[in-house]
């Protein structure tokens, strides 16, 4: 029996057992799913953002051990940098705002759900604009500690701070990013399926990793 | 886990210009190709850079062409070791095995029609072109290359060029390379993670997946753990010595004369605690892909079952996990906290149990089987026999009191070379020679695979064998030359032997590269299924059609590794085929 | 390709699986050239490391001893594995190369692996917990009562020895004041009485049977101290005093090597230590203090 004959009589029988959903088997044809030349289940897409957000995380966890690991450290040098109000003030606020976003963010799926593919793009587009202002925020706080005289070199803790709130930030900027091309998208599209759950995943995910920094941040006192 | 058929949709069609179907194309064969090749310019590259070193090592004061000044320099020596390091481990290491032999035969062996994410796929291949592109114009910047050691240990690596030549312009592209590698890295790991847990075919159970499948996924996902750690630890280097801080450089240094202002108490084992955390596993990422090559290929040419299936699976998932958990071994003498080097002594000596595991288990699938001896099995016999040397070797580096007198000798060397350098190597090769006909629709020459083989086999442990000895004798390694103390003349003799045997064995893998490219422009055709395999990449073409199976998308409805089953037709029953299509004859004895 | 033998032409007569009713003479041949291969190279190695030719000198401590020892139960054990996995894989691929016979079909002997799981995990773990003791009496244990203490600096590419002289005590460093031109390379502070009768010289001169403790630091990059018959390493890390203690049991001028990548000097970053008698080690103090 020939092999191309054997890979049909395979392909028959596989079309029998594999009937529910998409559907594959000897004659090729599209059945079922989006159009479009991709083979890729939807879910693998959700699957990949879980496993990229695994990856970032690794990466904030090597900075985090490294700023506990030199905040302990026997030179002593470690003066924390919250030390007036002020900083503080702004990085609270900040919070809020990303806090705020992910709340709007819930809110604008809410209303895709419910069919308002109007209020979906609304809330969607106000969660951006509320992204931008927590970087505009950070950005704020940056100014704010080089008028104190506190730079990247100034001490150990202002090198951290300054890398792991820039680090945060370029994550989130590419999530901003990636907020604004769903925006754009046809609303036909928009409100439904993959990209805005991995967006939202993603965005949802920065928002979580903000909280364990800020916290590791505010708390910066001995350990 | 995923039992539930994939969608096909419109025949894809095949891209058309020269431009979108080999150069920037998705199709993962050919991003596998990219990456291989890629591989083979790199490899040159390493292995002329490791023969320049063991030329000066035996004749320091000879006239060298092409050297600035015509006598090698001490720390053009360092430069040449530098990226002789990083480019075997980065570009040969993690992007052969995983990338090359992964990306092309993932998919298919699962019956997929591409990855996951075919647009990443090709970035990752471009940044990876890219990084290496950065990599060598560490080269031919003002200072030349690095010479800190791929390791790359702050303050050497931390302060700019008053700590030595190459640390300035070079070192900083060496970060940013190895930096952009990185990304790639992660940007393939979750390509190769989430197609294995989404679009296996139906009836590809995890434990029908072939284990060179399983070692793949383990790979991509210690792969995605740890790039991380070194992209954290490369951008703190970079701020140390661009910006000022203070990551890794304390207070108070006096370098060339020059007392160091502005920097106040960083730590310099923070970076070999991060890097290591990374360092441990990449090597592990670098052996792993072979293990499972070996396994696939061991059961191939021996017709048999692989010997305890679960557990090669089990044991590739141990290796991962324990990986990450050992890095202080390469600290033990570093300063760090001795108790700690007691846990990661343990530790360390845990993990071969699951390495000597597979290979007990690679002898129990050899037992009592039918080999045949073609390449393909020759190289991976020969990775077992490579591994267990140099793995044995690391059960005395794994003991602290020990390491205590065999740290950075060429013990170590000999021991991480045995491994990667050889073992690792030879995955690679068994691969190329395995697949070359599936890839290539070619079949490449056995007798010159063979004598290359041979060649190989006794040319390496010609080479490594002796540095267990200048290593125990007390040969200290990184050093340019033996002139720095009376006794280590005594070990020219060893260093002359092992220079002659690195330039045989390296004219030897000419004869690989003219079989390659020979049976690349004029190898006899090579049929769907030249070694009577099981897995589904035999299930098709040679070369695979676009999609991989020309819409006939297999299911499976056995394990990967069914050769010789009593009472079936042939010495193997394919994945793909119905259970009417293997049965025997009415003897019930298969015929053989 | 007419000048190419046959065999060299035609790739895919040679590949034995495409027809696997076929028993090559070539299959037998491979075969016991592999086993015979191993063979020879058991015998070597194990011939090489047993003769011990390029072995390192004896070491001059009683701890010395005992990490020779651990090597040496360590090489026991690691070489019967060696032996037994090697001749093992070139006696199953020499009695198992294809004669015709079908394979065994196997799936694999659970009582079989979880055996030689647990021999493993037992010799590797056995090992590892015997060589426990000759780390804690190097790393755990502090040096001893009345230990000799002498401070080692190291730099891109000297060795620096300071002994506290005769007040016992160390003069307190200042890096702002390093200066090897003008003989103050570890940068003593000179207002602190206590580093008047400091010492500091090239090579490290100590008096047998005494113990010794190094408090190991470093004026730039890591560098390292070792001494191959102390069987003993340390790295020199800067921003940390990393001590190093020992008993020198032999008088003789041993080896002081850096295995620390420190730059292009690092191949000649060497020193001695010099383990002398008693009455010499006075001798050398008393000259050292008069300059």
């Amino acid at each position: 029996m020939s092999d191309t004959a054997i890979a049909e009589r395979a392909g028959i029988g596989a079309s029998v057992t594999g009937r529910n959903g998409g559907g594959f088997g000897g004659n090729g044809n599209g059945s079922g799913g989006n159009s479009g030349a991709s083979h890729t289940p939807q879910r693998a897409y959700v699957t990949g953002m879980v496993i990229a957000l695994s990856g970032i995380a690794m990466f904030f966890m090597a900075l985090i051990s490294a700023a506990v690991v030199r905040r302990g450290s026997p030179s002593g040098d470690w003066r924390p940098l919250i030390v007036s109000g002020w900083l503080a003030r702004i990085l609270w606020l900040n919070t809020l705002v990303l806090l705020g976003s992910s709340a709007t963010m819930l809110h604008a799926r809410s209303r895709a759900r419910a069919g308002d593919e109007t209020g979906f793009r609304q809330w969607w587009i106000v969660t951006s604009a509320l992204g931008v202002c927590f970087l505009a925020g950070q950005l704020l706080a940056w100014r704010q500690l080089v008028a104190a005289g506190l730079y990247l070199a100034t001490n150990p803790s202002s090198s951290f701070f300054y890398l792991i709130t820039a680090a945060h930030g370029v994550h989130l900027a590419g999530g901003i990013i990636a907020l604004l091309v769903v925006a754009f998208r046809p609303a036909r599209r928009m409100a439904r399926g993959t990209p805005v759950e991995i967006a939202s995943m993603y965005w949802h995910a920065m928002d979580a990793i903000w909280m364990f920094l800020f916290f590791f941040l505010i708390s910066g006192g001995r350990s | 886990m995923s039992s539930s058929p994939q969608p096909v949709h419109a025949p894809p069609r095949a891209p058309i210009g020269f431009f979108r179907r080999y150069i920037f194309s998705t199709d993962h064969k050919v991003i596998g190709l990219q990456y291989y090749f890629l591989s083979l310019v790199a490899v040159t590259v390493g292995v002329v850079l490791s023969l320049l070193m063991r030329f000066h090592l035996v004749w320091p004061r000879a006239h060298m062409p092409f050297v600035s000044g015509g006598v090698m320099r001490p720390e053009q020596y360092l430069a040449l070791m530098t990226m002789h390091g990083t480019i075997m481990v980065f570009f040969v290491l993690t992007t052969a095995p995983l990338g090359a032999f992964g990306n092309y035969f993932l998919p298919i062996q699962i019956g997929a029609p591409d990855m996951a994410f075919p647009r990443l796929n090709m970035m990752s291949f471009w940044l990876t072109l890219v990084a290496f592109g950065c990599m060598l114009s560490a080269f031919v910047v003002r200072g030349g290359a690095p010479i800190s050691g791929w390791t790359a240990y702050p303050p050497l690596s931390g302060l700019g060029s008053i700590t030595g030549p190459g640390e300035g312009m070079g070192q900083t592209m060496w970060i940013v390379s190895i930096g952009i590698f990185c990304f790639a890295s992660l940007l393939a790991s979750i390509n190769f993670i989430s197609t294995t847990i989404e679009m296996r075919a139906p009836g590809m159970h995890l434990m029908r997946m072939p284990l060179t499948v399983w070692a793949w996924f383990v790979t991509a996902v210690m792969s995605l753990l740890a790039f991380g750690a070194l992209l954290a630890a490369l951008i703190m280097l970079v701020l140390d010595r661009s910006a000022g801080t203070s990551f890794f450089i304390p207070y108070g240094l006096v370098v060339n004369g020059e007392l160091q202002v502005g920097r106040s108490g960083g730590w310099p084992l923070l970076w070999e605690h991060l890097f290591w955390f990374f360092g441990h596993p990449e090597v592990y990422i670098a052996i792993l892909p072979g293990m499972g090559i070996t396994s696939h290929i061991i059961s191939n040419f021996s017709r048999k079952p692989v010997f305890g299936y679960r557990a090669m699976a089990g044991t590739l998932c141990a290796i991962g996990f324990l990986g990450f958990l050992l890095w202080g071994h390469h600290m033990f003498v570093s300063g760090m906290n001795p108790y700690s080097s007691l846990a990661f002594s343990a530790l360390t000596l845990s993990i071969g149990v699951p390495s000597a595991v597979k290979t007990f288990n690679w002898l129990g699938t050899m037992w009592g089987g039918k080999i045949h001896f073609d390449t393909p099995m020759l190289f991976s016999i020969g990775f077992i026999s490579f591994f267990v040397t140099g793995g044995l070797s690391g059960i005395f580096l794994a003991q602290p009191a020990l390491d205590n007198m065999l740290h950075a000798t060429y013990y170590v060397v000999a021991h991480f070379h045995l491994v990667m350098a050889v073992a690792a190597i030879f995955g690679i090769f068994s691969a190329t020679y395995y697949w070359f006909p599936k890839m290539f629709g070619k079949m490449m020459n056995d007798t010159l695979g063979k004598l290359h083989f041979w060649l190989t086999f006794v040319g390496a442990y010609c080479i490594f064998m002796p540095m267990h000895f200048v290593g125990l004798y007390g040969g200290i390694r990184r050093y340019s030359d033996f002139t720095g103390a009376d006794y280590l003349v005594a070990l020219r003799p060893l260093h002359m032997f092992m220079t002659i045997a690195a330039f045989a064995t390296a004219a030897a893998q000419l004869i690989f590269f003219y079989n390659f490219f020979k049976s690349l422009a004029s190898g006899a055709k090579a049929p769907e299924n030249p070694w009577r395999g099981t897995t589904l990449e035999w299930a098709t073409a040679s070369p695979p059609p676009i999609d991989n199976f020309a819409g006939h998308f297999p299911h499976v409805f056995r394990g990967p590794y069914e050769y010789s089953v009593p009472g079936a037709r042939e010495d193997f029953s394919p994945q793909h085929l119905p259970p009417s299509e293997v049965a025997g004859t009415a003897e019930g004895a298969p015929n053989v | 390709m007419q000048f190419f033998p046959a065999f060299l032409r035609d790739a895919s007569r040679r590949a034995s699986l495409a027809r696997p009713n076929s028993r090559m003479r070539g299959s037998d041949a491979t075969a016991l050239l592999l086993f015979i291969s191993l063979i020879v190279f058991v015998g070597i190695t194990v011939y090489l490391f047993a003769t011990g030719y390029y072995a390192p000198p004896p070491p001059i401590t009683p701890v010395g001893l005992q990490v020779d020892h651990q090597y040496a139960l360590t090489l026991y054990a690691t070489g019967a594995i060696f032996i037994l996995a090697q001749l093992g894989l070139g006696f199953a691929v020499f009695r198992f190369r294809d004669r015709g016979k079908p394979a065994r079909f196997i799936r694999g002997n659970t009582g079989l692996e979880i055996t030689w799981m647990l021999a493993t995990a037992a010799i590797f773990l056995g090992l590892g917990a015997l060589g426990t003791k000759a780390w804690s009496e190097t790393r755990f244990q502090p040096s001893a009562a009345g230990a000799i203490k002498v401070e080692v600096t190291e730099e891109q590419f000297v060795y620096y020895f300071r002994y506290p002289g005769a007040d016992g005590k160390f003069g307190r460093l200042d890096p702002a004041l390093v200066s090897a031109p003008t003989g103050n390379p570890v940068g003593i502070d000179p207002n602190d009485p206590a580093g008047r009768d400091d010492i500091v010289v090239p090579t490290l001169t100590v008096p047998v049977n005494h113990p010794v403790e190094l408090l190991i630091r470093s004026q730039d990059v890591i560098h390292n101290f070792f001494v191959r018959e102390l069987r003993l390493q340390q790295d020199a890390v800067p921003g940390m005093v990393v001590p190093l203690h020992f008993t020198p049991d032999r008088i003789g001028r041993y080896n002081i090597m850096c295995t620390q990548l420190c730059g292009m000097g690092h191949y000649q970053m060497h020193s001695f230590l010099n383990v002398v008698s008693e009455a010499e080690y006075e001798n050398f103090l008393a000259q050292a203090l008069k300059q």
